[in-house]
């Protein structure tokens, strides 16, 4: 076999901390080949992102790097910036996560796209921009003659991150490292990217490293693949090979992370909880200091929405969609137009003091777990903080039990309800939150996208809880997502939001076996790359 | 779990104790040499600043007039060669020459030779100077006219030297650290006090009135800050304790500012949408996840503040506004200093490294307590 | 962009109205009088002085006797220093303290730039501990003991400058007073530069320049545009501040600048002056603001004007 283009052996990639010495990466071994696409997969924390930034020279300043990194021979590790800089651009690039903040936003894309030009292809000025422009073209940039003039702000992630390709590929690179290029970007926009990035392989023939947690992405694009997990490759080889039989359990975990089951139907005649009847919702853009009203956003168009006792309603759409300015609304937590009907209470005219009563059972759940817990409050007060509101009477040490209890519901250790927020993990922080909820009994949570950030194995659990407490006490959910297989997985019934309006909208079966709409239809086939990918290769190793 | 169920007796066991972001802050300080080390130079300082001058035995208004602009010194006065003039002067007022003038510890021993009777209660001059004690006459000879006389020295140390009016410097710069501090507190506390509840309001009410109000602070900054404090030492004259009060009333703009912007964000956090879609009030709202979450910002502003403000004090004394005698600051004592930067440098050096010392360990706490609370690599 | 700059112009007139009314009301509110003397003056030569200088009408009207008059530029007498009018003295003052602010200023960007981008580019070294420990010792140190050191070490000491003294402006009498003056602000801006630029030099676009193996020099260049917008925001009232003159360099080194009126201004009651000085002052405030403004507009594309 020939020699590989980039063979890294024995890594090893140090964090100095204010905690001591943290051991990223544990001595892997990984090789590229000419031409072919190799994935490192693994979840938040694994290393794999470290093992590419040291091969780059790209380690923070505490960081540092031991082992060998031998690109066509010729070793890497410890060479000083300015020898890297030959490889660095010309032969090995890299394109990152955040394709927001990667480019500078103070200059022009062009004068961005120049700048590998002219360092190690050694044009003038006027052919870089020619060049410049030509590959602008080749990543699928319309109108590139105006867009080389654009700044980095006057453009969509989508086509930031196409920018950055072409700033990689600018001198023919041998291989393109591709740090989890899509995790930031809607999901129609990310089947656009990774089909360019498919596309472009084909043909000018580099390797790509692809660093992911999707594992869908892995099962399509790449030939072979390391499972990485703290900082060690637990399993290598043929991707077709991995899926079709995982050695390792930690592999199989991966691959089984996916949110399976579906949800048990509602009985009929199950009571109705929320009713809301042609929501509205504007913004007033950029309002003049003289109060001259600006563009006005519709956020929210004329959204229609009921939930009964127990039944979970999916609110799916991209960012922008306006599908967590509809669930703020439902809640009254955003002044809005239209009817809102909770139980047999119309809850328009309410004002903030009428709600408060009814916001025990009408509750919340975040995105973000590290955002929605109050920093400086322990676990416990975060979570009981409700009761001294709708229950005020109880005593501190009620409180406590109760909090104990609440911990206990969602699968935590109750001992942990003096820690603060920053002591947990995600996973750990996102039940914190729904215990939060849950503490109240509220009879309808909304929850707006509580698995989005998390890593897949954690997603899973935290999609059975949430499944185990809506049994359990009958819970009607609206549930918002752009994930389509968690929704599938919670939803009985689902609305597909684009740009304020609904447009489709039906049962769980109905949305994913016949979807009508095109946009459906993309939401969906670039969301189940990974099952589809799982189940290719189910047929394929039986 | 059942809705109501009673926990088992054992998973309700002792919680375990988290780190609060407070004591992992307290932590990242302790490691940062510079702010530790000035946290504990800083106390030293305070402390000799309140307990010096009780120790250094001179009151700081004390005038000695037989010591004015000495040199700093690490051995007592009076010095030997101070010994014969002064009590050949002495000498002069008994109307009588000082002979054979021996040392012999911390005893003088003389011979007073006079054209007629000495008169002995003259020999209270002594006692009068500021270099000794109070005379005892060992042997009277020649009808009076020839006198030995033993007087003890006062041994007196002024490790900073004295001031053009002689007094002791080190007690005064004590005595200085102790009202630049205060003011540098008081002054710091009312600009915090008016500038979170300003900046509070502003950021919490949003809208109309926080372009309003921040609207006025725009206009006070462009207000020349100078004419600000000159204009206040007119009106409250001579009173410093007003007066740091009204600087503190000028200073809040930037606290306001800083406060406003930070409400406006958390404002913005999940978290407190959170509590309000638990129904919190916004009482509640400001205490249990606004407060708390602005101190950090505050306190690292606040120990910025605090060497701002000794410094405005400072230049108000040099120019002639600021503290007035007897009472010092350390402003007064470098304006002094600066005044006799020839031939007495000790009176500008120790209070200006006594100043500089203070503003240095508050600057690094300042930073040290910014990266501590505000770590970049969490 | 022009349109820009004409509408921040008119928004500053009311700001200054504001300003002008509440400096008039302060300094008139103030306990005494411009004639105040240690010496009483005879009850009749003050009515007389009151009458000339119009200050025995009511205060309102007083008030828009001084707003007409600066409106026509007239910032009539002063009270104090009788021979000259207001602007008399500011024609006399103002080129002083704007050429001794205007060497400072560029002495603290070059050489507060440049210090500030070694320290950040050699962060935890030798270098960055002696800029940073610089720094603090030059925010620390008030000037007024800076400026008699200078004096004995250079003037009497070393004997190499003139101790103090205008001398015309000549470049031997300019040395020290804009040293005093540089030293703070070259502190400040040092610490900027460098806390901005580490932050840039952390930046996720600057990660992109290095992937890219660009040399050092364009990610230098990069980072200290990036690091040049908090400086350009401080710098704008700290100039303001500097052409204005300072009092302690100015009462030091016995220059004839603007920095003093203030003070004498203020004490002496000399109603005339000390509104000139807020005036000129808050002018100085607003236009250093505005060109603020369009620096940050020229340096961050995102920032639009239309």
């Amino acid at each position: 076999m020939a020699q590989p283009v980039l063979a890294v052996r024995n890594l090893h990639v140090r964090f100095r901390t204010g905690d001591g010495t943290l051991h990223a990466v544990k001595g892997i071994d990984i090789d590229v080949n000419a031409g072919e696409t190799v994935a490192i997969v693994g979840e938040s924390g694994s290393g794999k992102s470290q093992t590419m930034m040291s091969v780059m020279g790209l380690l923070a300043s505490n960081g540092w790097a031991e082992g060998s990194v031998k690109y066509r021979g010729e070793e890497l590790v410890g060479l000083s910036p300015n020898k890297l800089n030959h490889y660095r651009g010309s032969k090995l690039t890299m394109i990152f996560q955040e394709p927001m903040t990667s480019l500078d936003p103070l200059y022009k894309i062009g004068d961005q796209l120049a700048l590998p030009l002219t360092t190690h292809g050694g044009l003038n000025k006027a052919r870089a921009r020619k060049r410049a422009i030509e590959l602008l073209e080749l990543v699928r940039i319309p109108d590139p003659e105006r867009r080389i003039d654009s700044y980095p702000h006057e453009m969509s992630g989508g086509q930031r991150q196409r920018v950055m390709i072409a700033m990689a590929l600018a001198n023919n690179p041998d291989v393109l490292i591709a740090d989890e290029p899509t995790t930031a970007l809607d999901v129609t926009v990310q089947a656009k990217i990774l089909e360019l990035l498919s596309d472009l392989q084909k043909r000018l023939g580099m390797s790509i490293v692809f660093i992911t947690h999707d594992l869908g992405i892995v099962r399509r694009f790449a030939d072979r693949t390391y499972v990485m997990k703290r900082g060690e490759v637990v399993e290598s080889g043929k991707t077709g090979d991995i899926f079709a039989a995982p050695k390792h359990p930690y592999t199989q975990m991966l691959i089984d992370a996916e949110p399976t089951g579906r949800k048990e139907p509602v009985p009929a005649g199950a009571p109705m909880v929320l009713e809301a009847k042609d929501v509205q919702v504007t913004f007033g853009l950029k309002k003049s200091f003289f109060g001259k009203a600006g563009h006005v956003l519709r956020a929210v168009d004329g959204v229609s929405l009921s939930v009964r006792a127990g039944e979970t309603v999916g609110v799916v759409g991209e960012s922008g969609s306006g599908k967590s300015t509809l669930g703020r609304a439902i809640l009254r937590l955003q002044p809005a137009s239209g009817m809102v009907r909770f139980e047999d209470r119309n809850l328009m005219p309410l004002d903030r003091g009428g709600m408060r009563p009814l916001r025990r059972h009408l509750q919340l759940v975040f995105q973000d777990p590290f955002g929605s817990l109050s920093p400086r409050m322990t676990s416990g007060e975060i979570v009981t903080e409700g009761l001294l509101v709708h229950e005020p009477s109880i005593s501190r040490k009620e409180r406590d039990r109760r909090a104990a209890q609440a911990f206990e519901e969602v699968r935590l250790d109750p001992a942990w309800r003096n820690r603060f927020p920053h002591e947990f993990s995600g996973g750990q922080r996102q039940r914190i939150a729904i215990a939060r909820a849950m503490i109240l009994h509220p009879k309808l949570v909304v929850l707006d996208e509580p698995t989005s950030a998390l890593d897949r194995s954690v997603q899973k659990e935290i999609v059975e809880l949430l499944r185990e407490l809506q049994k359990a006490h009958g819970l009607a959910y609206v549930f918002i997502s752009h994930d389509l297989a968690v929704v599938r997985a919670l939803s009985d019934e689902i609305m597909v939001m684009k740009t304020g309006k609904v447009v489709e909208r039906g049962t769980a079966e109905q949305i994913f076996d016949r979807p009508k709409e095109d946009y459906t239809r993309d939401l969906i086939a670039a969301a189940f790359l990974t099952e589809n990918a799982k189940a290719e290769a189910r047929s394929l190793a039986s | 779990m059942a809705e109501g169920a009673v926990l088992p007796a054992e998973t309700l066991k002792d919680p375990v104790v988290g780190r609060s972001l407070w004591v992992e802050a307290r932590g990242r300080l302790v490691r940062n040499k510079a702010a530790f080390g000035s946290i504990i130079l800083l106390g030293l300082i305070a402390f000799a600043c309140i307990f010096g001058p009780f120790v250094t035995g001179h009151p700081f208004d004390k005038v000695y007039p037989d010591y004015v602009k000495v040199p700093a010194s690490l051995s007592s006065y009076p010095k030997p060669d101070q010994i014969e003039p002064n009590i050949e002067r002495i000498g002069a007022r008994v109307r009588a020459k000082a002979e054979n003038i021996t040392i012999k510890g911390d005893d003088v021993q003389m011979t007073l030779v006079g054209q007629r009777p000495i008169d002995e209660r003259l020999l209270a001059y002594f006692e009068r100077s500021d270099l000794f004690g109070a005379a005892k006459v060992l042997e009277r000879a020649d009808e009076g006219k020839r006198i030995v006389v033993e007087v003890p020295l006062k041994r007196k140390y002024f490790f900073f030297g004295t001031d053009t009016n002689g007094r002791d410097l080190l007690t005064r710069t004590m005595k200085a650290g102790q009202v630049s501090l205060a003011i540098g507190l008081l002054a710091t506390f009312v600009a915090i006090v008016i500038g979170v509840a300003y900046g509070a309001t502003s950021g919490y009410l949003g809208g109309r009135a926080d372009l309003v109000m921040m609207r006025a602070v725009d206009v006070l900054y462009s207000l020349p800050f100078i004419f600000f404090v000159i204009m206040l030492v007119v009106f409250f004259g001579r009173n410093f304790v007003l007066m740091f009060i009204a600087v503190g009333a000028v200073e809040w703009l930037d606290m306001a500012r800083i406060v406003r912007g930070q409400t406006l964000s958390i404002k913005r956090q999940e978290y407190v949408q959170a509590a309000e879609a638990l129904g919190v009030e916004t009482k509640g709202i400001i205490r249990r996840h606004v407060i708390p979450n602005t101190l950090g910002p505050v306190v690292v502003y606040m120990t910025l503040l605090v060497p701002k403000v000794i410094l405005l004090e400072s230049f108000l004394s040099f120019l002639g506004l600021g503290v007035q005698e007897p009472n010092t600051s350390l402003g007064v004592l470098i304006s002094e200093g600066a005044k006799n930067i020839q031939g007495a440098t000790w009176m500008l050096i120790y209070p200006s490294v006594t100043l500089v010392a203070i503003l240095f360990c508050l600057n690094f706490i300042g930073d040290g307590l910014r990266d501590a609370l505000d770590p970049k690599d969490r | 962009m022009l349109s820009y700059i004409f509408r921040r112009l008119l928004s500053a007139i009311p700001t200054l109205f504001v300003i002008v009314t509440i400096a008039f009301f302060l300094i008139r509110l103030a306990p005494g009088g411009p004639f105040d003397l240690e010496r009483p003056l005879e009850a009749k030569v003050m009515e007389n002085l009151n009458r000339i200088y119009q200050l025995d009408r009511p205060l309102i009207e007083q008030y828009w006797l001084y707003l007409s008059a600066v409106l026509k530029g007239d910032f009539g007498p002063s009270f104090y220093l009788r021979d000259f009018s207001v602007a008399e003295l500011f024609a006399r003052g103002l080129p002083v303290s704007m050429t001794l602010g205007s060497l400072a200023l560029t002495l603290a960007v070059l050489v507060g730039g440049t210090l500030g981008a070694i320290a950040a580019l050699r962060q935890n070294s030798g270098i960055d501990y002696l800029v940073t420990g610089l720094g603090a010792l030059g925010l620390t140190i008030p000037n007024f003991v800076v400026a008699p050191i200078f004096q004995i070490v250079f003037g009497l000491a070393l004997a190499v400058l003139p101790i103090a003294g205008w001398n015309n402006g000549s470049p031997a009498n300019l040395v020290m007073p804009v040293l005093v003056l540089a030293l703070p602000q070259i502190a400040v801006v040092a610490r900027m530069t460098r806390a901005a630029m580490i932050e840039n030099l952390r930046s996720n676009h600057i990660r992109t320049l290095r992937s890219l193996g660009l040399p050092s020099l364009t990610i230098v260049k990069h980072a200290l545009r990036g690091a040049a917008l908090p400086v350009v925001s401080y710098l704008g009232p700290a100039a303001a501040a500097l052409l204005t003159g300072s009092v302690v360099v100015e009462t030091i080194f016995g220059l004839p600048g603007v920095g003093r009126y203030f003070v004498e201004g203020a004490l002496n009651r000399d109603y005339t002056l000390v509104m000139g000085t807020v005036v000129v002052v808050a002018v100085f405030v607003l236009l250093f603001n505005l060109v603020v403004d369009i620096l940050y507009a020229i340096i961050d594309p995102r920032i639009r004007y239309d």
